[in-house]
């Protein structure tokens, strides 16, 4: 008996593995910490990416930055564990939570969906945007609030007229819609074409920033 | 191809708990959160260097586990040679007393443990580690680190009545 003390789970193991009784609930304990260290992390830089949420009107949005600024606006129906995933792969898998250093951002996008601002003033970054992809959604973010342009366009201003079709899908693959504006680019005909959010989030966008009427 | 490393924040979220048990068993209550910040923050710092197939649970408690170490050693040089026991008795300055008196007697008996015995049973009873790991853990051998937790468990088994 004596020598299967060790062995055999007894009392003394049993209270060791259920760890001290806490006083308040360590689940609890531990969120908290979690919440602080996350807070504390974001505030050192610490993290290479960092991400928080936000309301819109179509739900609620991811937003991701970097130290260089947004990189990444995800709508509410993608996947947030597969979205962080990907950035963890990208980017760096050093990714946390950070609520407080999205305020501008936040804000921003508030001011936009109720129509109070008709540009963005964040710092972005474009390290998931490919060299051809980049000159499109430069020349996209520079379409101003209220006006349209054509994958035609966009095309010939990235350099390569007749890549229209690789245009659309430099701008159906813009990781940062809505504050670069790859929605005010339409079909040669004024069709609205496509959209990486749905097109109802298309038309609802234009609708706001007054530019529906080249549709009809 | 083994998994790559999941976002920072999930591996934050999926193991702050035993973290946090561990320490909590380890240092005073007034400790724990400095331990567990420090233990995170190492942990992001050497993170995107991690091998792949790293046995991310066992690592990221390992860093709890020295910087435990760390809080007992800082206390120790703190502590004048002629401190009453109360500052020796590392759960004794725990802010809030705990519910039960016995559990409070028998982590305050883990807490007084000699470092070595207290690392091997918390590591083997709250981490939940293989001997080889604890072994790892501590720097010593397989066979030291079963001797270091038979010793702690007897200890334990003087001071604490079953």
């Amino acid at each position: 008996m004596r020598n299967e003390k060790l062995q055999t789970p007894d009392w003394l193991e049993r209270e060791l593995r259920g760890g001290p009784a806490p006083a308040a609930p360590s689940e609890d304990a531990a969120a908290q910490a979690a919440a602080r260290l996350a807070e504390r992390i974001a505030a050192e830089g610490l993290a290479d990416v960092t991400y928080a949420s936000a309301d819109s009107p179509f739900g609620t949005l991811l937003l991701a930055a970097t130290k260089r600024g947004l990189v990444r606006v995800a709508f509410p129906e993608e996947d947030v564990d597969a979205v962080l995933e990907r950035l963890a792969r990208r980017l760096s898998p050093r990714i946390t939570q950070a609520s407080a250093s999205f305020e501008e951002a936040r804000r921003e996008l508030d001011e936009y969906f109720e129509g109070r601002r008709r540009e963005f003033a964040l710092p972005l970054d474009w390290s998931l945007v490919g060299p051809f992809g980049r000159r499109v959604l430069r020349f996209t973010a520079a379409i101003p609030y209220g006006g349209v342009s054509s994958y035609q366009q966009a095309a010939a201003a990235a350099g390569s007229p007749r890549g229209s079709r690789a245009a659309g899908n430099a701008l159906g693959a813009n990781p940062i819609p809505i504050v670069v504006p790859c929605h005010r680019v339409l079909r040669s005909g004024g069709a609205l074409g496509g959209y990486g959010g749905g097109i109802e989030r298309k038309r609802w966008l234009l609708g706001l920033e007054g530019a529906l009427s080249r549709e009809k | 191809m083994s998994e790559p490393l999941p976002p920072f924040q999930r591996f934050l979220d999926t193991y702050r708990g035993d973290v946090w048990r561990l320490i909590s068993a380890s240092v005073p209550a007034s400790e724990a959160d400095d331990c567990f910040q420090e233990t995170f923050i190492a942990a992001l710092r050497a993170y995107p260097r991690l091998r792949r197939d790293s046995d991310l649970r066992s690592w990221v408690l390992t860093i709890a586990h020295r910087k435990t170490l760390d809080a007992h050693r800082a206390r120790a040089r703190r502590a004048l040679p002629v401190a009453d026991v109360a500052e020796h008795d590392t759960r004794a300055s725990a802010p809030t007393p705990r519910a039960d008196a016995r559990d409070e007697q028998l982590w305050s008996a883990v807490g007084a443990l000699p470092n070595r015995q207290r690392s091997a049973v918390v590591l083997r009873f709250l981490a939940d580690l293989p001997h080889r790991d604890i072994a790892r853990a501590i720097g010593c051998s397989e066979e030291a680190a079963r001797r270091s937790l038979h010793e702690g468990l007897s200890k334990l088994r003087e001071v604490v009545p079953a």
